[in-house]
């Protein structure tokens, strides 16, 4: 088999400057720097072998070697922050790597995003000759397989209305078309199943599995294992930015990426030490699970425990939209419920006040089945922004359950499905049963 | 035959190294070009009520103030060309400087999600924000084109030697345009200068004047703007030559053009490899 992608020990570094408020470097701060730095050394000559400023080689990916035969669908996955789209980058050439080097056999087409460069003036007949054109389909393509573009999208009848008067799910389902009907040898996808509803995920998934099963190589970076595991012939599992497991066998891999986060890391307990998530509404600083009395607990969990999850933060400034809660993912990474302090009657929300502040809530006993989760913190702002987003971007815990299923002398392993949880069962008699008998009575 | 081609397609990233095919790629992104231009001219002028009048207003407006000012508050000398015809010859070719770098210059801004998200080469931005402003230049020479009915004012043989003196313009555009592109992206400064050069440049450019105006031992030092040569070049085209050529200033400009567009490609790619990493 030929080899389709061969990367030999490819490396990118950012250099990232600490206390870095703006997202662009300003000429002024440049030359301020330059003054001072240029003061510094005339006025200590000997401190110059002092290590400038709070600068910092971040190294995104590195030692990164691989070798991607054609024909196999590689799945990418890992831990936000893992390297994965800054891989993935490098490999569309967005962004040059620092070192090393990588080989490519044939035309690739990357997706990093649906609809990328749509622009919401134009009609959907515009942006899909002007969407083709930026992924590189050449014009007599796009114009051979418009019709199939438009009916896959089925969006007919809003031909020729700008976009920006589409429904989402309108917007989506076009963008994700054009993507769809390219033809590249090598397909590059990040993370494109993150959007969109049940319908139109499941739509993207066949087709993406119809790509595959051409014969077609595909890189694909998603947090949905399950999604991973239907289409992937192989996994790749990075972790701060190196190659930590590399397989055939697809289940092992994702297996190993939900576990190695609870064993190596023991993260029961995730306490903020860098700063992260600032805002005045709510600046998460601990969060964790714990026993009733607010101690931590340690390693796995029978299911019939009282487990909290608590949720410590700085208010600086009250909101009445802020929304504390957390989401539970299974360990093939499928979301199983959210879970946030304002569901209930308004009466009943759990109040905040000013300074820290800590929300906690029980997590349903004999619910989970046995097995390791991660539990994501959110914080949002309703309807106005997300201040930790679960499963995007959030502090997070994993939790192992075992044993403790049910009282039952016929219970005792994990069952199969998602979730045991022991209903309550009655019996009556039938009505069959009873009719006679009321009919003696009267 | 296409699959053949694509067969042999091999491509090889590796740090440190710019890319081999360039100008290659370009070559094949060059309906991206055409559809980008397409897109920004399809967008200029949606949701306005007057549309592309837009395009002719502008200019029109700045060459009343233009003659009201020079011609006949200052009384400046235009020989027996009608004023307006003077001012116009130069308002449109700065005009169309002007708002090319300006574009140019914004351009990889105004699409930064297509750096982030997508390859192609970069030089396709700024380029195409320069044809759709070349449109607005097409549409605002009818300005022209009508003063010159109404003075019955003809352009002679010189004429054929326009389209030169707009290539020069162009280059001069492009040149800038992609320096200050380029520095956009790293440093955002440059969008405060780009307003100041568009603004500063049009009173050290013979527009509301004639060159000839500039004393002889300044000439050649007044042709370090490469606007001058490119602004004399269009009057000496359109008005039969009334407008004598000077050329040593039309030279030193025209070479200076050529030095900034080559240092602009040049420091453009240089830079190109770590846009998505800035912007």
């Amino acid at each position: 088999m030929t080899t389709a992608i061969k990367i030999e020990d490819l490396g990118k570094s950012y250099v990232i400057r600490h206390e870095q408020a703006q997202s662009y470097v300003a000429l002024r701060d440049v030359l301020t720097d330059g003054t001072k730095r240029l003061a510094n050394r005339l006025f200590n000559p000997l401190e110059r072998n002092r290590p400038q400023f709070n600068k910092e080689e971040f190294w995104a990916v590195r030692d990164i070697n691989l070798e991607i035969p054609e024909g196999e669908r590689v799945g990418i996955i890992g831990r936000n922050g893992a390297g994965k789209s800054t891989l993935l980058k490098i490999l569309s050439r967005i962004t040059a790597p620092t070192k090393g080097r990588i080989t490519i056999h044939g035309r690739v087409a990357s997706l990093l995003e649906v609809g990328t460069g749509f622009h919401p003036e134009l009609t959907g007949r515009e942006n899909i000759f002007l969407n083709g054109a930026i992924l590189g389909m050449p014009r007599a393509t796009i114009r051979r397989k418009f019709n199939d573009i438009v009916e896959f999208a089925e969006i007919e009848k809003f031909l020729d209305t700008p976009v920006k008067r589409y429904s989402s799910g309108m917007y989506l389902r076009l963008a994700f078309s054009v993507a769809a009907h390219l033809e590249p040898d090598i397909l590059v996808v990040d993370e494109v199943l993150a959007v969109g509803d049940a319908q139109f995920q499941k739509q993207c998934l066949g087709k993406m599995e119809e790509i595959g099963s051409t014969g077609r190589t595909v890189l694909f970076v998603s947090h949905n294992m399950a999604a991973v595991e239907r289409i992937c012939t192989s996994a790749v599992l990075l972790d701060s930015g190196t190659i930590q497991a590399r397989s055939e066998n697809v289940p092992a891999v994702i297996r190993e990426y939900m576990s190695f986060g609870g064993t190596r890391h023991g993260a029961l307990e995730w306490l903020n030490t860098n700063g992260a998530y600032k805002s005045r509404q709510f600046t998460p600083m601990r969060f964790y699970i714990g026993a009733a009395d607010g101690t931590v607990v340690m390693g796995a969990q029978r299911n019939d425990t009282d487990l909290y999850v608590f949720v410590e933060g700085l208010i600086d400034e009250l909101d009445p939209s802020l929304q504390i809660g957390y989401a539970v993912y299974c360990e093939s990474g499928e979301l199983l419920y959210w879970s946030f302090h304002t569901d209930a009657k308004e009466s009943e929300w759990a109040p905040s006040h000013l300074g820290r502040c800590v929300f906690q809530s029980r997590l349903p006993r004999r619910l989970l089945n046995e097995g390791h989760y991660r539990i994501d913190l959110g914080v949002a702002l309703f309807c106005r922004q997300w201040l930790c987003e679960p499963g995007i971007r959030c502090p997070y815990v994993y939790l192992e359950i075992s044993g403790g299923l049910s009282d039952s002398p016929y219970w005792s392993q994990r069952r199969p499905g998602l979730l045991s949880p022991v209903l309550p069962w009655h019996s009556s008699v039938s009505a069959d049963e009873r009719s006679p008998d009321s009919n003696s009575k009267s | 035959m296409r699959e053949l081609v694509q067969d042999k397609l091999v491509l090889i990233i590796e740090a440190g190294r710019t890319e081999r095919h360039y100008w290659l790629d370009i070559w094949r992104y060059r309906e991206l070009f055409y559809f980008l231009a397409w897109r920004d001219i399809l967008v200029r002028y949606k949701q306005t009520v007057i549309g592309i009048l837009w395009a002719v207003i502008r200019p029109l407006l700045a060459i009343v103030v233009f003659t009201v000012i020079f011609g006949k508050l200052a009384n400046l000398p235009s020989g027996d060309i009608p004023y307006p015809i003077l001012v116009c010859a130069a308002m449109l070719p700065w005009q169309f400087f002007a708002s090319a770098f300006a574009e140019a210059g914004n351009s990889l801004i105004g699409n930064s999600n297509l750096i982030s998200k997508v390859y192609f080469p970069r030089l396709i931005i700024p380029a195409s924000a320069i044809v759709v402003t070349f449109v607005d230049f097409l549409i605002s020479a009818l300005i022209l084109v009508g003063l010159m009915l109404w003075y019955g004012f003809l352009p002679d043989w010189r004429l054929l030697a326009l389209p030169l003196f707009i290539v020069v313009a162009i280059g001069a555009a492009l040149g800038i345009g992609l320096w200050l592109a380029a520095l956009n992206v790293k440093y955002r400064d440059f969008r405060f200068v780009i307003p100041f050069i568009a603004q500063f440049g049009l009173y050290v450019s013979p527009v509301g004047f004639s060159s000839s105006v500039v004393p002889e031992q300044w000439r050649l030092l007044y042709s370090i703007n490469p606007l001058v040569g490119v602004i004399d070049g269009f009057r000496w085209a359109l008005l039969r030559g009334q407008e004598s050529i000077y050329w040593p200033g039309l030279i030193l400009s025209t070479a200076l053009v050529v030095l900034l567009l080559i240092s602009g490609i040049v420091f453009f790619r240089r830079a190109e490899r770590s846009f998505a990493d800035f912007i």
